[in-house]
């Protein structure tokens, strides 16, 4: 209870500088133009100068416009991250409300303080200050968490879910809503149809964070937990590859078929491309890493580096660069984390979600300033329309390819796991920033970007906080790991082994095929250059070497103050009474 | 196979029906079977032992057993037969059989235990109906042995511990003097009970292709 004033009193007086400084400047952004950061020079010039003859020393003096840029970045970030710590005071809130809803609910209330001191925003969200700064840490985060097991067993799925998912969204979306304009009541006639298959690819960009909180906090089984994350990851590079392709297209007075046969072939290049662009450079880090042994302050700084030039260098050749950081952090963590001292393991995961967080954060920040504050162009039959079929052609989507891809699949997916991935499809960040920073050309920016704000904000809220409870109520399909136990693992192993025995033998392949022949080739020779002290290890003795790591904790967690104990001591007293048990935790202790 | 067709056929309708597999899929094992044992009648461990990707799984001296394991037929005996024919060959097949869609819970628990009993046999070698300390050790032995690890202390390690969460699961608090003799089949089942068996040990036998697929020769 004493947070919340003080939380209080903090934001206040951040957004009392925040005011201070704009009016400072005399600064007004628009937010149409793609601005650089004003530089200082502006600000020089606006101010006289001062007269020669007099040089009386100040004895103290503020220099705002020195310190203005980073001391803005900084109050918005820490705004933001108070935002967060005051939710997380009252439990209760973040169970049932997402915090994306609670972070845009701060927005709209920064906009609207902000908008009656007749205030705009910072004109920092810029096309390439969101592409280049923003969205590669999101996407590192990501990609970096994956869980990879679950992720290459449904590896097939989730490209279709991802890939032809988006791209029916898309084109449906952008149809139905060019057969709207037709009608002549709604006063939209002017938009074009590539224009409408723009706007379309920017609403089908689904968002993983609130939906994944949701569905860890009610252990949801991981098939739908895997396949949710995987496609919200990989529709994020389809989306932008779309948003491009539209884009370059919209500007062009006449389509023609050649045209669009080339687009086709390009969205397969630069996926690819990407793909392997970013496999290459995940393993150029694993073999960087495998030298910096004797450097181990610097090893963080080399994953981030390469990940980020892996992202900056995509961008450069104009193919996916999403989809290039995100191969590379698949393809680095295994070699990577091997290679790494344990400190700078945790450094690399706290810094990645770290940065991924705040930015995550901003952008939703932003958007409940921005629309508060901007102008808005409303319109209802377009707006609601687009809702209307956002919602239904998800649904339909989902439907359609689960019934396609379900005899692939060893466990097809029923109709409450389709709902809750049809349902599960809310709207985010990547949205709003791409809608934000469309070029000035489209006519109807505005439209769309009211468009964008509606579906997020009824996503985020609606489906947002309606998720949980529909999804406790259907009962959808739980996980059943729920501890991992050495049993567990060694008969996965063992089963494992025996089915890919069982097809050896009868000349089958499927996926454990393919899985066993990586492995051998892991085994034989990528280990060996990538990882510097090579010792190849089963997951079950890993598995184990954890599980007693853990045991041994927990046995001095619970001894708080008298360590001066024997270790055989210690076994005897916490242990239960079986011989064998003794024996273990000795064992134990010496070693350790 | 052209001149007797219908004696097989009959013998395929039959294996059909016992084991679930459809016609279609009793045929491609058929031609996988002539393959393997080279045209002979019965099929025999060194047939097995030819075929070279099994060469480098770790347990393949389990699951060849496993061909040969009475236990697998269906019958209540023990031991074990020196050579198969198609019909045995098929039976221990069906334990990989998928479920079919839409299988009602009841049927999926007893398809969950028959293939856990597959796993259960493959541990209990010598056919007393418990996996004793020692053949649980060998097991997990065999797991490891593809990894060049520091040495038959870790699987000792591990399988201490393994057996210890297994009586700890099962029989709780044991007194002093107790010793856990090993699991039985029914604590097998308990232990296991949260992995997904019935989904993930399956095979589908779509496509057999006896003709691209090289068998060491």
């Amino acid at each position: 209870m004493y947070m919340s004033p003080f939380t209080f009193l903090m934001c206040v007086i951040c957004i009392a500088s925040l005011g201070y400084g704009a009016n400072v400047m005399a600064f007004e952004p628009t937010s149409t133009s793609p601005s650089k950061l004003p530089p200082w020079s502006q600000v020089e010039d606006t101010d006289p100068d001062p007269d020669p003859g007099e040089t009386t020393q100040a004895v103290f003096t503020l220099n705002y416009p020195r310190i203005q840029i980073p001391f803005e970045i900084t109050l918005w970030v820490l705004l933001a991250s108070f935002a967060k710590i005051g939710f997380h005071v009252y439990h209760k809130i973040t169970v049932w409300v997402p915090e994306s809803c609670l972070l845009i609910s701060i927005g709209l209330i920064v906009g609207g303080i902000m908008h009656s001191l007749h205030e705009k925003p910072p004109a920092v969200l810029t096309s390439n200050v969101f592409f280049l700064y923003m969205l590669p840490p999101i996407v590192l985060d990501s990609g970096y968490f994956m869980p990879t097991r679950p992720f290459f067993e449904n590896f097939g799925t989730v490209l279709w879910f991802a890939v032809v998912g988006t791209l029916w969204n898309s084109i449906g979306i952008g149809i139905s809503l060019f057969a709207i304009c037709q009608i002549e009541v709604f006063g939209v006639k002017d938009i074009t149809l590539q224009e409408n298959f723009l706007f379309a690819s920017i609403i089908s960009a689904v968002e993983p964070v609130a939906v994944l909180t949701v569905f860890e906090d009610i252990s949801v089984h991981e098939q739908l937990y895997i396949v949710v994350f995987g496609e919200c990851l990989f529709n994020d590079a389809v989306t932008v590859v779309l948003y491009n392709l539209f884009n370059h297209v919209a500007a062009l007075e006449v389509v023609e078929a050649g045209d669009v046969f080339l687009d086709i072939g390009r969205f397969f290049v630069v996926g690819l491309g990407g793909t392997i662009f970013g496999a290459l450079f995940g393993f150029v880090t694993a073999f960087t890493t495998r030298f910096t042994g004797k450097v181990r302050e610097i090893e963080p700084l080399i994953i981030f580096l390469y990940s980020y030039l892996a992202y900056l260098i995509a961008e450069l050749l104009d193919i996916s660069s999403i989809m290039a950081i995100v191969i590379c952090a698949l393809t680095m963590k295994y070699y990577v984390e091997e290679n790494v001292s344990q400190r700078s393991c945790t450094t690399i995961r706290h810094v990645i979600k770290m940065v991924g967080s705040v930015s995550e954060t901003l952008i939703f920040f932003f958007l409940g300033v921005v629309t508060i504050t901007t102008e808005h162009e409303w319109n209802w039959g377009y707006i609601l329309f687009a809702l209307l079929f956002a919602l239904l052609w998800r649904g339909l989507g989902i439907l359609v390819l689960t019934q396609i891809i379900n005899p692939f699949r060893t466990i097809p997916f029923n109709f409450k796991d389709q709902f809750g991935l049809a349902y599960g499809g809310l709207r985010g960040a990547v949205s709003f920033a791409l809608a934000f920073t469309l070029p000035d050309s489209i006519g109807r920016k505005n439209l769309f970007i009211t468009g964008t704000i509606v579906v997020i904000i009824f996503t985020v809220f609606i489906q947002g906080i309606t998720i949980r409870p529909l999804l406790k109520l259907m009962n959808v399909r739980k996980t059943n790991r729920n501890q991992e136990t050495i049993n567990d693992e060694i008969h996965k192993r063992l089963m494992e082994h025996t089915v890919a025995g069982i097809e050896d033998l009868c000349g089958q392949w499927s996926h454990y095929y393919w899985k066993d022949k990586f492995m051998k080739f892991n085994n034989r020779i990528l280990r060996k250059i990538l990882i510097h002290d090579n010792h190849p290890e089963s997951s079950i003795v890993a598995l184990y070497k954890k599980l007693e790591l853990q045991n041994a904790m927990e046995v001095l967690d619970q001894m708080s103050g008298d360590i001066s104990a024997a270790p055989s001591l210690i076994s005897l007293q916490y242990v239960s009474s079986t011989s064998r048990p003794v024996l273990l935790f000795s064992e134990v202790f010496e070693t350790v | 196979m052209g001149a007797s067709q219908s004696g097989p056929v009959h013998m395929f309708q039959d294996l059909a029906y016992k084991t679930g597999f459809s016609i279609e899929q009793i045929k491609n094992l058929h031609n996988r079977f002539i393959y393997l044992t080279q045209a002979e009648d019965t099929l025999r461990r060194e047939h097995l032992e030819n075929v070279s990707d099994l060469a480098l799984n770790p347990i393949r001296r389990q699951i060849i057993e496993a061909f040969f394991d009475k236990r697998n037929m269906g019958e209540k005996e023990k031991g074990c037969l020196q050579e198969i024919g198609f019909e045995e060959f098929v039976t221990v097949l069906s334990f990989f059989r998928p479920p079919k869609p839409h299988t009602v819970d009841e049927e999926m628990k007893n398809i969950k235990k028959e293939k856990l009993r597959f796993l259960f046999n493959m541990h209990d070698t010598d056919n007393d109906g418990i996996i004793t300390l020692d053949e649980y050790r060998r097991v997990v032995e065999e797991l490891l042995s593809s990894y060049e690890i520091m040495g038959a202390e870790t699987a000792k390690a591990i399988t201490d511990a393994a057996m210890l969460e297994v009586a700890s699961v099962t029989v709780g608090q044991m007194g002093p003097d107790e010793f856990y003799e090993g699991i039985t089949f029914e604590q097998f089942m308990q232990i296991l009970k949260d992995v997904e068996i019935e989904t993930k040990m399956n095979i589908h036998f779509w496509n057999l292709d006896t003709r691209t697929v090289q068998c060491g020769k």
